[in-house]
């Protein structure tokens, strides 16, 4: 799983899942694009993390339901590494809420960074994958919400249903150009988007998970650099890691 | 440079086809061009004359002839 010469960007990879796959494909040998939002210091720490073990790296900050700003990272990608090849679209957030109380703003947000920030990433660096005649790789992050729905997350499960659906769509339209779309849907994952939860929810969590364990971030990112590495093959797949949990 | 002989190398660049098969009557469908072929070989002629060509545009440009038409229109 050799990523040298390889340039992947990982939006929202200041923490989370994001970060542990920015290290991971770090560690494989891409140069690695940090994108985040807001947390500058966080995001340092990811790059200093991959420096120091001897990859290249560099943060940029967009807010990917910002189109504009999608573009420029995009740009800037380039002006820096010279060519872009794995795009991961990571960034996300949940505004949890029963929909009997879920107020437009919450729905519209979790649209906004969930959905529509995997458009404006992929329209983006289209342009520049497509030139370069040389395929790509483009990694989603969905969840296991967008595939079996989940109680207090309409919005979060309607936007990664979507984002599901927009894999295997653009798998189809950039199939001929050797590029290849999949997405991962994590299941629960131990990150701070999740550790909200109680430990007694916690528990009830795992009780219905065949591995009897939460997930870790790196259990999702070594499937994303399965995807963005030697799986030449498989495109318009979603891959769950959830550890067989059933909802 | 002509619009002309530009447009022809732009083409056989993006569809990789021959220059010298390439006429004003050449049609997409001639050249086996798909819809996405169409839409990058779109691409690279906003970027090299400049220019924006909009969906509604691209609708009527079948043949490297109104390809030619068009970017001689607009520049």
């Amino acid at each position: 799983m050799d990523l040298s010469g390889k340039t992947a960007i990982v939006t929202g990879s200041s923490r989370g899942i994001g970060r542990a796959i920015a290290l991971e494909l770090g560690q494989a040998g891409a140069s690695v694009v940090i994108n985040y939002s807001s947390n500058d210091a966080a995001a340092e720490e990811v790059k200093k993390q991959i420096e120091d073990s001897g990859g290249a790296a560099v943060t940029i900050q967009a807010d990917v339901t910002d189109y504009n700003q999608c573009e420029s990272m995009i740009q800037n990608t380039i002006e820096h590494f010279g060519r872009i090849d794995i795009l991961v679209n990571n960034a996300g957030i949940t505004r949890d809420n029963l929909l009997a109380r879920m107020k437009a703003e919450e729905w519209q947000d979790v649209i906004d960074t969930n959905l529509t920030g995997v458009y404006n990433c992929c329209r983006a660096a289209l342009r520049p994958l497509l030139k370069q005649k040389s395929g790509g790789r483009i990694i989603n992050i969905a969840s296991v919400a967008g595939i079996h729905g989940n109680t207090g997350q309409a919005n979060y499960a309607a936007a990664k249903g979507g984002v599901i659906s927009f894999t295997r769509t653009l798998a189809k339209e950039l199939g001929s150009r050797g590029i290849t779309v999949n997405a991962v849907a994590p299941g629960f994952i131990e990150t701070e988007m999740t550790e909200i939860l109680s430990e007694g929810m916690k528990e009830q969590v795992i009780s219905r998970i065949a591995l009897g364990r939460l997930g870790k971030p790196e259990d999702v990112a070594s499937v994303v650099l399965f995807l963005a590495s030697s799986a030449d093959y498989v495109t318009g797949q979603v891959i769950a890691v959830d550890g067989n949990l059933s909802m | 440079m002509s619009v002309e002989t530009k447009v022809k190398e732009i083409v056989a660049d993006q569809l990789e086809v021959a220059i010298d098969k390439l006429s004003a009557e050449t049609t997409f469908e001639d050249i086996d061009a798909d819809s996405l072929d169409v839409v990058e070989l779109v691409m690279a002629l906003e970027e090299e004359f400049d220019l924006e060509i909009s969906d509604q545009e691209i609708e009527n440009i079948n043949s490297i002839g109104d390809v030619i038409k068009y970017i001689e229109s607009k520049v």
